[in-house]
């Protein structure tokens, strides 16, 4: 026992063990004294019996008293873990050996530890730092004990990385025996690395057993036996544990904080290149000193239980990577052959093939890329599309994309993004599609997140690369000069790779290993065989696996980091075939695409498409022209458009001639996605497409679409709680699962109307995961077969979808569970208000509501709403949410004009029996936070989080 | 009841008290009540029964619980301002004789009226529930000695005399001298600025509110003694919305200037001391025009979590913040 507090650690964890060392530096019969945090007594006193042993190695220069979260975490479980964190020898409280101890020795140190503590299994090693290094040595000489490894924030590469910059200088013999061990600079340097700073009292722990240069010796040590290169001494036993964990067959856990400057994103694809059976979070925002900057302890031990629990009850049960359908479909009310299920597997590219020889247009540009403005459109037939796709493929694979590669698109939505989706698709690499509209330290978060082998971009995109140090070989969309190229770190240019598609289709020249050469589909109803396309031989085609990872779409991050998710072939197809049969999008339909996602799916559809001349991520840019422009070039009969960019049509539709009035009155179908669209916005679109029908689908980047509603229906619908959204596609399933009053979510699926609850879809097209988000990932899927959205709503006795916010957004009042969006529809009936947004302040369940409101005009600052604005909107919430709209308990919560009429609302816990939602406070601000990609998605955790300031008396600053 | 209960109430004087006595006559209960002057109050058969005097006079404090079932305590020395041996011998010691009084004659139950700035320490308290009072950190004289007696009251709780201190926060209503007067005083004179930007979250109890409340904690002793309840209408608001709507209804002028927050804080001290000082002299003897505790109670958030104070005394406020405000409009102008 060390006689010191250490904040977080119970003093009966800490002990002190002999042991006998077989290391080779040690003489024979020698003994070390290692100090431990071990909660093996306190389970004993507790009765429970360990499912196993989590070894757990700290790294440079910190001590075992890094993961006591973990003793803490495992000593309270229901099926307790014994946690052996270990101080390493010449490190922590445990001895000063007096020798020089190298990787090969400590790694037998630790099994000589592990020896004498008889542990024998499972163990799950937990290592950090070059605590990873050694706790992946142990793990690859103790096999048969071993249920999984978890690392966070390591390295084991011996080669292709050159040692991180940081550590060189620690390295140098200048700076190595100061910094390290005369100083302590490489302690306080360490410790600084934390998100946020380390409390006092925890610095202070940390630094405990290292306070003079004598017990920093082994600090010291540390860092002179990394191996800098082939003839450094430990570079051997390090290749060895690299390479030998290629074969480790058991569950791997990474937990990554991406701001570390040391072990940076690349040395986490190294290990998931090496460890390709790894679950992954990225812990956005977080760096080197994970376990300190985030709560690690809670997944370690949720993944531990699904995937090294080798006796409990859910020791099968992987973490669910495949949402899988509910276990009878047909319980559900749906049959078995639905789209994109494995009987019906159709690739992306089928349309396209089977068209290579058409002639008639497939896609056009209205304003091509790079190209001056005048030169007008730039069309490709289905027939030049195919080629230059298949030249596209050609020229990637003859630069060694692979299929699997991840490959980063920044190129803006058109015929030049179109062809290099579909030449990826053809190789098997993975699209990443980052758009602008994530705004530049999004598009930054995500394409280091996602972590591409390639990007390919147009010139500003590069030079985001260059700035932000994105990784992946840069290609260039358009041709580069010889300085700029440097400049910008270019290898590729789009117009090479095309050329050298070219010279590989004519010399036949594709890698034969890769290509079968013929243009082979999976698909019996697609022809096999060589196809003269163009003059060109036959394209590149490689077998497609159904289920490998297709694309990384990114969802908006309106609240928080945009989220990376992942699609595979089947889940792709999947979309666009519920897209296809919701809309009848048939071979023949000719679209504009005026909504980026949508966009990439014309050549998919079989349909021809148009992008119109517009910044299609900024969807304000769409003038009524251009869209009456983009629908005459294809004689449109559908229009994909976004709120904004409707917003934007009808303020400019009074320049219309009559021509392109008449092209508009061509349209057939017009689908506004996004986000939802207010009744009085379609029915003013409405008399610009008179003759089409129009559609809003609800939806989400997980799952797209997943109900859809006509302007009829919503009319139909009426006012109730919430956005009307309609009912589910085809394929697609929904339910809610009750919000319980306390805020948190039954897990009991129900499609009974009237019960508010979070949102569940289950489909062919959801998602196959989240992207290097484990934790994200296993919450979403926690409810087995469904996909969880994270927005709130309820279905009404027509089976219709109403859409009442986000559960991130809900109120929970001392009245009982709010939702928020039918309380701001009510406040936004108010003259002189324009959007509102209703949100909790104060402790969950003892909330007060709030309404924050922009007026019209716009506020200039942010104030209190004046008494009598204020009246207005509290008396128009109170009086519209009275009676159960608004209220997410009980019965009577059925929405629209039933509760209307006066059902009596979930009275009983509500301030004044039957009364509504009592806001506490009106506050104006001059405009909403919103998320970029949609300019619609209000950030109302961010504005809570204000209002909560600005009303505890403090200062009033903008939102 | 199958037995008339006999209660008294101290200081049924004040705008409390008195509601609390009505409403204790309203509900048929036996009334006594205790206070210095005479309180008018009615019952069916004429003037309810009273004692007159003080809770620091023992005599008189053994006449007032003489035969009575319980009691509830509302009589207190408060003020922004004042001496501590004031406000010790008023609020801790006479709490302390009526207690020993009470205790002796076998009083059953007893509902001490706190305020939750026993347990208030200048920060602000946002969706929290009644935490302990603490004489060390409770601000101001007033505030430190009502935790003192508190304290002293709960610390008596047994099942043979039981307690409960139940805490109204900011009683206002027709004939309030405490808050609406004054805030209507000033706003008359010009001299009521709004500090900050007014936005700070408040909880109030409208008086009727109060009432029932406490009469709530004696009726629902079972589940409350032992405990201290903050009650308040459930309806925080921010403070420049209830002062205008306080200053509207009454017909004044809304506050039309501003003062920093940190100014008011300190000129409140400055001014209380000054005044304290002037008041020692003879000079002043009204309240001073703004104080420290005042100026904080102004620009912090305090409003509190009701789940549980609702589910003891199974009771909710009958009027709410806008109904209160209507009837405070129809006094003002009847």
């Amino acid at each position: 026992m060390v006689a010191e507090v250490w904040p977080g650690v119970d003093p009966s964890w800490s002990r002190f063990v002999d042991v006998p060392s077989t290391s080779l530096p040690d003489p024979a019969g020698s003994s070390h004294r290692w100090h431990l945090l071990d909660n093996a007594d306190e389970l004993a006193a507790r009765g429970a019996k360990p499912a196993g042993t989590l070894l757990c190695v700290h790294g440079n220069p910190t001590w075992s008293y890094l993961w006591r979260t973990l003793l803490a975490a495992a000593s309270v479980a229901d099926r307790p873990w014994r946690v052996v964190a270990v101080d390493q020898l010449d490190m922590g409280f445990s001895a000063r050996t007096g020798v020089f101890r190298r990787l090969e020795d400590r790694i037998t140190d630790l099994g000589d530890l592990t020896a004498e503590l008889g542990i024998t299994g499972p163990v799950v090693t937990v290592g950090h730092d070059w605590g990873g290094v050694i706790s992946l040595g142990w793990a690859t000489r103790h096999r048969s004990q071993l249920a999984a490894v978890v690392l966070n924030n390591t390295a084991v590469h011996p080669a292709g990385f050159a040692v991180p910059a940081p550590l060189q200088l620690a390295l140098h013999p200048g700076v190595h025996q100061w910094g390290t061990t005369t100083t302590a600079a490489f302690l306080r340097v360490t410790h600084a690395l934390a998100h946020p700073a380390l409390a006092k009292d925890v610095r202070a722990a940390f630094m405990a057993p290292y306070r003079t240069a004598a017990r920093r010796q082994g600090v010291g040590n540390f860092v002179a036996d990394i191996p800098a290169g082939e003839s450094h001494p430990s570079w051997g036993t390090l290749a060895e544990v690299a390479d030998s964990i290629r074969t480790l067959d058991v569950p791997a856990l990474l937990l990554w904080g991406p701001k570390d400057p040391v072990f940076s994103d690349r040395y986490l694809r190294d290990l998931m290149d090496r460890l390709p059976q790894a679950d992954v979070h990225r812990f956005e925002g977080a760096g080197h000193l994970l376990p300190e900057d985030r709560d690690v302890a809670t997944p370690i031990f949720s993944w531990v239980e699904k995937n090294a629990d080798r006796d409990g009850d859910r020791a099968d049960d992987r973490a669910g990577r495949h949402p899988a359908a509910p276990a009878d479909r047909a319980d559900w009310g749906l049959a078995h052959d639905q789209p994109g299920t494995a009987c019906g597997f159709r690739p992306m590219l089928a349309a396209l093939d089977e068209r290579r020889t058409d002639s008639a247009a497939a896609v056009v540009d209205m304003a091509p890329l790079g190209a001056v403005r005048s030169t007008g459109p730039r069309t490709l037939s289905w027939a030049q599309l195919a080629e230059r796709v298949d030249q596209l493929a050609s020229g990637l694979d003859s630069i060694g994309v692979k299929a699997g590669d991840r490959v980063s698109l920044l190129v803006p939505p058109g015929i030049e993004l179109t062809s290099l989706i579909y030449a990826s698709l053809r190789l098997g690499a993975v699209i990443v599609v980052a758009d602008a509209g994530l705004g530049a330290a999004g598009m930054s978060r995500a394409i280091k997140g996602a972590g591409p082998a390639y990007l390919i971009g147009i010139e500003r995109a590069l030079l985001g690369a260059r700035l932000y140090g994105w990784p992946g070989i840069r290609i260039s969309a358009a041709p580069l000069g010889a300085v700029r190229r440097r400049l910008l770190g270019v290898a590729h240019t789009v117009p090479e790779l095309l050329s050298a598609g070219r010279d590989a289709q004519r010399t036949g020249s594709v890698d034969p290993g890769i290509s079968n050469g013929a243009g082979v589909s999976i698909d019996p109803r697609v022809p096999s065989g060589p196809i003269p396309a163009s003059g060109t031989s036959a394209p590149t085609v490689r077998p497609i696996d159904p289920d490998a990872d297709a694309a990384v779409l990114f969802t908006s991050g309106s609240t928080g980091p945009a989220k990376g998710v992942v699609y595979t072939h089947r889940q792709l197809s999947a979309m666009r075939d519920t897209l296809k049969n919701t809309y009848n999008l048939q071979p023949g339909t000719s679209l504009v695409a005026g909504f980026a996602p949508f966009a990439l799916l014309g050549p998919a559809l079989g349909a021809t498409s148009v992008t119109p001349d517009m910044d299609v991520t900024a969807p304000a840019t769409l003038t009524a022209a251009a869209l009456a422009d983009a629908a005459a070039a294809v004689q449109a009969t559908t229009v994909f458009a976004s709120p904004a960019a409707l917003v934007n049509v009808l303020a400019t539709a009074s320049v219309l001639t009559l021509a392109q009035r008449q092209s508009l009155a061509q349209v057939q179908l017009l689908l506004s996605a996004g986000a939802p669209i207010p009744e009085p916005l379609l029915s003013r679109v409405q008399k610009l497409v008179p003759a089409a029908s129009l559609h809003t689908p609800y939806g989400m980047t997980e799952a797209l679409p997943v109900t859809d509603i006509s302007l009829e229906e919503i009319r139909a619908a009426g006012p109730g709680n919430g956005v009307c959204v309609g009912t589910p596609v085809p394929g697609a399933l929904v339910a809610i699962s009750a919000i319980r009053p306390d805020g948190s979510v039954a897990a009991e699926p129900s499609t009974s109307p009237g019960i508010t609850g979070e949102i569940l879809v289950s489909a062919a097209h959801v998602k196959d995961r989240y992207d290097r988000l484990w934790i994200t990932q296993d919450h979403s899927v926690s409810i087995p077969g469904w996909h969880r959205t994270g927005d709130v709503g309820h279905l009404d006795d027509a089976g219709r979808l109403w859409v009442e916010g986000r559960l991130s957004h809900i109120l929970a009042t001392a009245a009982g569970v709010r939702t928020p969006v039918a309380a701001e529809q009510l406040a936004e009936t108010v003259d002189g208000v324009g959007r509102a947004a209703v949100v909790g302040v104060g402790p969950a369940g003892a909330q007060a509501a709030v309404a924050i409101i922009e007026t019209v005009p716009a506020a200039s600052t942010p104030a209190l709403a004046s008494p009598k604005l204020a009246g207005e909107v509290r008396t128009a919430v109170v009086a519209g949410t009275a009676a159960g709209a608004g209220t997410a308990a009980g019965a009577g919560t059925a929405a629209g004009s039933a509760a209307r009429a006066g059902t009596p609302g979930s009275a009983a816990a509500a301030a004044y029996p039957g009364a509504g939602m009592d806001l506490a406070a009106v506050l104006i601000i001059p405009s909403m936070p919103t998320d970029i990609r949609h300019n619609s998605k209000i950030d109302r955790t961010a504005l809570a989080a204000w209002a909560t300031t600005a009303l505890s008396g403090g200062k009033m600053r903008r939102p | 009841m199958s037995q008339t209960r006999t209660v008294l109430v101290t200081g049924a004087s004040g705008l409390l008290g008195r509601a609390v006595a009505q409403l204790l006559i309203d509900k048929g209960y036996a009334l006594r009540t205790f206070q210095r002057r005479p309180p008018g109050l009615q019952t069916e058969s004429g003037p309810a029964e009273f004692v007159q005097g003080s809770v620091t006079d023992g005599e008189a404090v053994t006449r007032a619980v003489a035969g009575v079932d319980a009691v509830i305590h509302l009589a207190a020395k408060v003020s922004f301002t004042g001496d501590w041996s004031d406000f010790a011998a008023t609020n801790i010691e006479g709490t302390r004789g009526l207690l020993a009084a009470a205790k002796a004659i076998g009083v059953r139950d007893f509902v001490f009226v706190s305020s939750p700035s026993v347990a208030h320490f200048g920060a602000s308290i946002v969706g929290a529930s009644a935490g302990p009072a603490d004489p060390d950190r409770a601000r101001g004289n007033y505030a430190r000695s009502k935790a003192t007696a508190e304290l002293l009251a709960l610390a008596e709780d047994s099942p043979a005399f039981r307690v409960t201190a139940i805490r109204p926060h900011i009683v206002w209503g027709p004939g309030d001298t405490q808050l609406v007067e004054r805030v209507v005083e000033r706003a008359r004179s010009g001299r009521l600025p709004v500090l900050d930007h007014g936005a700070a979250l408040i909880d109030t109890i409208y008086i009727d509110n109060a009432a029932s409340a406490i009469v709530r904690g004696l009726e629902r002793m079972d589940h409350a003694h032992g405990q201290a309840l903050v009650v308040t209408n459930g309806q925080p608001r921010p403070v420049g919305e209830l002062i205008t709507g306080i200053c509207a209804a009454a017909g004044a002028g809304s506050p039309t200037w501003s003062v920093p927050g940190w100014l008011a804080r300190g000129a409140g001290s400055v001014i209380e001391r000054a005044w304290s000082l002037a008041g020692k002299r003879g000079w002043v003897r009204d309240e001073p025009p703004m104080t420290r505790f005042l100026a904080e109670q102004l620009t912090t958030a305090h409003w509190f979590d009701q789940r549980h104070t609702r589910e003891v005394l199974d009771w909710e406020p009958a009027v709410s913040v806008d109904e209160g405000l209507q009837r405070l409009g129809a006094h003002y102008h009847a």
